[in-house]
């Protein structure tokens, strides 16, 4: 098991006064607030965060963390030693961190596990615990729906009463039309509650980054390179859509950034999304001497300033 | 060890879409007192169809929405008010984000 400094994660100094532990604590809790932040790694340092506000804060545990001495480092091997805490009475107010406060082996070895866990959120009713991951799954699946294997990391309490980790795997049918952000609700499949109702297992969709398309709600966004003379001229080309391939008509005269839909061939549902095609001019590499030739005369004989506009 | 083949499958819905909470249902679900609730009600952060509480229809869209202005306000010590502003700024940074994602 690691130390864990706890003066080090609320960034304080070990002789920090009370107050300043609560300022700093209010700080760090507002930056690194899952619902809020945007660090990559806010729920992991919120959850430690919660963890040695729930030490510091209380003036028996921390005087019983101080005894182990500065001698640690956050991260050191340790093992508590025998009868340590001899001599401190902690109270018995149980956790108040709610949801998802589940500390550290380090806490619990310290403090016993009666004041980590969900035990305050438990005392309201006997309800079973929700669970909740993220699923994360590409557009097409999304289009057309899918069933995909899960695999969830689930905390349980062995024999020994010690935390250990057991995968448990779920297959699990992606409803066809689900937009980013929507929960997939499967009742019952949190923990056992002691009421006899199981808490429910929630789903965070979430998709892939796609190579082409982007995704807002149900409609979707495609960047289209056509060819100079098909903007200029108009044209019919092809274009892929989460459906399959549609022809599309480019009008005459279309300029770089034209936006156009192809109704209702985004996400399905009701209604369905749209797809959206930006077109974008690619030029043609100037590297033979028959497409030099061409620029040239081009440049001869189009009499155009793509900055005339600007006064130049 | 389970293949893909034989583990279990489950009835499962999408929860934005085909879910309704009555008010002691979404104070079920979020493990809260109806008390809270009604202030997010009252506040803003919550429209439920109906006009009593008793006849209060919730979109199950709202249970995550209930879930986060809870967790902020006991985090953080943020008042209810102060929560609906922070849900508020929340989404539009959200549709902000979206547009620049989709404009790329």
């Amino acid at each position: 098991m690691e130390f864990k400094d706890y003066y080090k994660i609320m960034g304080v100094e070990r002789d920090a006064t009370q107050e300043e532990i609560k300022r700093a604590y209010r700080k760090l809790a507002r930056k690194y607030h899952p619902d809020v932040s945007k660090e990559k790694d806010a729920e992991a340092r919120f959850k430690e965060l919660g963890e040695a506000n729930e030490v510091l804060k209380d003036t028996e545990k921390r005087a019983a963390y101080d005894q182990l001495g500065s001698n640690y480092q956050g991260g050191q091997e340790f093992r508590p030693p025998p009868n340590w805490d001899s001599g401190f009475e902690f109270g018995g107010k149980g956790s108040n961190g709610g949801e998802g406060a589940d500390f550290s082996d380090f806490f619990s070895s310290l403090f016993g596990s009666q004041f980590g866990g969900g035990a305050g959120r438990a005392s309201r009713q006997a309800k079973g615990e929700d669970h909740h991951a993220k699923v994360l799954i590409s557009l097409e699946d999304a289009y057309q729906g899918a069933t995909r294997t899960i695999t969830l990391r689930v905390p349980e309490v062995d024999a020994q009463g010690h935390v250990i980790t057991k995968e448990r795997m779920l297959s699990v049918a992606i409803p066809k039309g689900i937009r980013e952000g929507q929960h997939i609700r499967l009742t019952g499949q949190g923990s056992a509650g002691s009421d006899g109702k199981a808490g429910d297992l929630y789903l965070q969709v979430e998709f892939q980054p796609h190579a082409f398309y982007r995704v807002d709600g149900r409609d979707i966004y495609l960047d289209l390179p056509v060819t100079p003379w098909e903007a200029a001229l108009g044209a019919t080309v092809k274009v892929p859509t989460l459906g399959g391939v549609v022809e599309l008509k480019i009008p005459e005269g279309s300029v770089s950034g034209r936006k156009m839909r192809l109704k209702e061939r985004g996400i399905p549902g009701k209604p369905p999304g749209d797809c959206y095609v930006i077109l974008t001019i690619a030029l043609p590499a100037a590297d033979t001497e028959a497409a030099k030739a061409l620029y040239q005369k081009m440049a001869q004989e189009l009499d155009f300033n793509p900055r005339a506009k600007m006064g130049v | 060890m389970n293949t893909e083949n034989n583990l279990p499958q489950f009835a499962i819905c999408i929860l934005e879409e085909q879910t309704q909470f009555t008010l002691a249902d979404l104070c079920y679900a979020c493990d809260s007192d109806i008390q809270q609730i009604i202030e997010l009600v009252d506040i803003g952060v919550l429209e439920p169809q109906g006009r009593e509480p008793e006849h209060w229809i919730f979109d199950g869209g709202n249970l995550q929405r209930v879930r986060k202005a809870l967790r902020l306000q006991r985090d953080l010590e943020i008042n209810v008010a102060g929560v609906a502003l922070i849900l508020e700024l929340l989404e539009e940074i959200e549709t902000l984000q979206t547009r620049l994602k989709i404009s790329s």
